[in-house]
């Protein structure tokens, strides 16, 4: 028993269990995920959704994974074979990388690194060189110009993104994600949503920008470009972007509940139950704002951007420097 | 043999005689929306040349559920092309229903009983609010906003019910005959009708609370695809892509048919002409069609719904006549000649949608990818009815 412990002490065999368990998650929450959002879906639509598979349609997912597996994969022609296969799979790797440094409880993490912050935000931006091949593999039209949307729309959305998390970064002073949650556990005013509630607006609205997400879903706009970078992928290929998304949503979500939301702590319960809750409750809100907002146009997204967000988020940071200045 | 493509990789016969407006090659990209496509709502299928986002030029390419509508008169009998009727314009089948029974009746000089003008213009009303339901739907689907066509589908679905009762049938309707209707209004119509009315009220205050004055449905529709009257004028849009432009120009009202001229009800219009203004302008249609069945309803005559000196074999004298009616996207005509047989010698079919789609063409122009399909969705195409 002591030597299997010791095993574990082992920082490499630690990170390989800690992987597995992060891509384990990962897998059940797509299943879960898909479930949510459709229940979600048909709540906010006056139906009951998914309802014929298992008991309340809790087996749905499991029939449409095992639909998207068993689907034949075609290659368009002319599509650059490599680039086409590189794609979904470059979209879905970073994911468990992205989960690694992130406490999802006082001692439940799976690399603590001091600049965790910086690891998750550089493997996401990976997502947009994915989305970027996919659209150039493919040899389509429509997924070219989703993907020219997807890479416009990721590097404006990373520049708020980033400023409000270095006003956490300022408030806190560092960027691990354990201290940055040890700092936030002295009570719930100590949360930085309260404390930088503007970089929590401009973090939130950004991550639904950074995911994909409606009201800022353009690469995959159904109703222009059929579905964007996406078009011509077929069973695993295209569930592994659907996969990744699910996944990303997990990843903005969880970061978001630690940098702002106090990560793990909270009264009564245990850390990963207060983490797993913070991050469900950010996911519903994601969900709800789909499937009730419209989609804002091209150019609305990066005037809002360009316009709002960033000057915004510099002003704030600012702001901040100079309060944490003149307490200091 | 087997590795040559059995087709032109230079497109079909449209997409290769498209002359791009684009210098150099490679400048501009030529993408085909449709025929099968999300937001054409059908068989539609628009060529762009687009720079970047941007509509350089857009020519829609029509004929993909061409049916000979036309032909197919000149070989039926009169009643036998009835239930073609139905079949035009699938959302607002009885307004076509309507407008050919009325040419025929108009030719053969047939008396319409008071009570069956009655029935036609609740049911054509209920119809129109069927009609503008479904549009409201696809139309903020179109603009991403996926939930709000389920709350439409509520409504439309109650609206089907009524209208199942005497029409017997959901979608396609052959309900109108020569000189009346087929069923008289039975009382569990009457009384789901009025309950409806008193649930619709409620439902349109809530529609504008969900989605009219959402920042970003504003966002997609104000001053996307303003048409001037002078350009709607020259492509002869008509309905509510004419009265959002301004131009109060109402079918029931100006060239009153049947028994509208005895009913008290607004036409709505717009200012600028844009897509927010045809969105009002649909929205106020339905108040208004509501006010009319309410009052159709409350001064409903008794009498016969059929006129009974209809003659068995329907044959009308030589001679030609034009019968027009207000369809729920705009004025529905109906051009007869008959040469005193029993077939019609010719019927012109003049559907709205056609002339106000090529008012796309025009107003696609230059505005974004995103805007062209806004602007599309606004124009409440049905493709049936366009190719006919």
């Amino acid at each position: 028993m002591t030597q299997l412990l010791q095993l574990f002490a082992n920082p490499l065999v630690y990170l390989l269990v800690a992987l597995i368990a992060i891509l384990t998650f990962i897998a059940l929450n797509g299943l879960i995920l898909v479930y949510v959002e459709r229940k979600v879906a048909g709540f906010i639509q006056r139906r009951p959704g998914p309802f014929e598979v298992g008991p309340h349609g809790l087996l749905q997912p499991l029939a449409d994974a095992l639909k998207l597996v068993g689907k034949q994969l075609v290659v368009p022609r002319d599509a650059d074979r490599i680039l086409f296969w590189a794609a979904p799979l470059l979209s879905f790797a970073p994911v468990a990388v992205c989960l690694l440094p992130i406490p999802f409880g006082p001692h439940l993490v799976g690399l603590n690194v001091n600049l965790g912050v910086l690891l998750v935000l550089a493997f996401s931006g990976l997502n947009v060189l994915a989305l970027c091949l996919a659209g150039w593999g493919s040899n389509n039209k429509y997924a070219l110009l989703g993907a020219a949307r997807a890479v416009a729309q990721s590097v404006a959305y990373e520049i708020p993104l980033l400023l409000s998390v270095l006003c956490v970064a300022f408030t806190s002073g560092s960027l691990n994600f354990a201290e940055i949650t040890a700092s936030q556990t002295h009570g719930l005013l100590s949360w930085n949503v309260f404390t930088q509630p503007v970089a929590f607006l401009i973090f939130f609205v950004s991550a639904l920008a950074e995911t994909n997400r409606a009201p800022f879903d353009l690469p995959e706009a159904e109703s222009e470009l059929t579905a964007g970078f996406h078009t011509e992928y077929s069973g695993m290929g295209f569930g592994l972007f659907f996969l990744a998304e699910y996944s990303y949503m997990i990843v903005v979500c969880a970061v978001a509940s630690v940098l702002f939301l106090g990560g793990w702590s909270g009264p009564f319960l245990s850390g990963h139950w207060w983490m797993l809750g913070k991050i469900y409750a950010l996911i519903l809100a994601m969900m709800w704002f789909r499937w009730t907002y419209p989609r804002v146009r091209f150019d609305q997204l990066l005037n809002l951007c360009w316009k709002w967000l960033i000057p915004l988020s510099l002003i704030n940071l600012m702001a901040t420097a100079l309060i944490i200045n003149l307490v200091r | 043999m087997l590795d040559k493509p059995s087709f032109s990789l230079n497109g079909d016969y449209y997409s290769s005689r498209f002359s791009q407006l684009g210098k150099g090659e490679g400048d501009t990209l030529v993408l085909n929306l449709g025929p099968q496509h999300p937001s054409t709502h059908g068989v539609l299928r628009v060529i762009v040349e687009l720079d970047g986002e941007y509509v350089l030029r857009a020519e829609p390419v029509l004929g993909y559920i061409h049916r000979m509508h036309e032909k197919m008169a000149e070989v039926k009998t009169y009643i036998q092309y009835l239930p073609n009727m139905g079949r035009v314009d699938y959302l607002h089948a009885l307004a076509w229903n309507w407008a050919y029974v009325g040419a025929v009746e108009k030719l053969m000089g047939l008396e319409v009983p008071a009570r069956a003008e009655y029935i036609r213009v609740i049911t054509c009303e209920l119809n129109r609010i069927c009609s503008h339901l479904l549009w409201w739907g696809a139309y903020v689907l179109d603009l991403g906003g996926f939930t709000p066509i389920l709350y439409a589908f509520d409504d439309r679905e109650i609206l089907m019910d009524i209208l199942q009762i005497p029409t017997g049938s959901r979608l396609t309707y052959c309900y109108y005959r020569f000189g009346g209707v087929s069923a008289d209004l039975t009382e569990t119509f009457l009384t789901q009708t009025r309950n409806f009315i008193e649930r619709f009220k409620t439902r349109i205050p809530m529609y504008h609370d969900l989605v009219t004055g959402n920042m970003i449905l504003r966002g997609r529709c104000e001053d996307i695809g303003a048409l001037p009257v002078e350009m709607a004028r020259r492509y002869g849009a008509t309905g509510p892509v004419l009265r959002g432009s301004g131009v109060a120009y109402d079918v029931r009202r100006f060239e009153p048919y049947s028994v509208y001229d005895k009913f008290d009800f607004d036409i709505p219009v717009g200012k600028n002409g844009d897509a927010m203004d045809r969105y009002d302008v649909r929205m106020a249609e339905m108040e208004q069609s509501v006010r009319i069945i309410e009052q159709a309803l409350n001064s409903m005559p008794d009498g016969p719904f059929v006129n009974p000196d209809v003659p068995d074999r329907i044959l009308p004298p030589a001679g030609e006549t034009y019968f027009a009616v207000e369809g729920a996207r705009g004025k529905i005509g109906v051009y007869l000649v008959s040469d005193g047989t029993a077939k019609p010698y010719r019927l012109k079919l003049r559907a709205p949608g056609y002339s106000n789609l090529h008012v796309f063409a025009e107003l696609a122009q230059g505005t974004i990818l995103a805007d062209a399909v806004s602007i599309l969705g606004s124009l409440d195409l049905v493709i049936p009815e366009i190719d006919r």
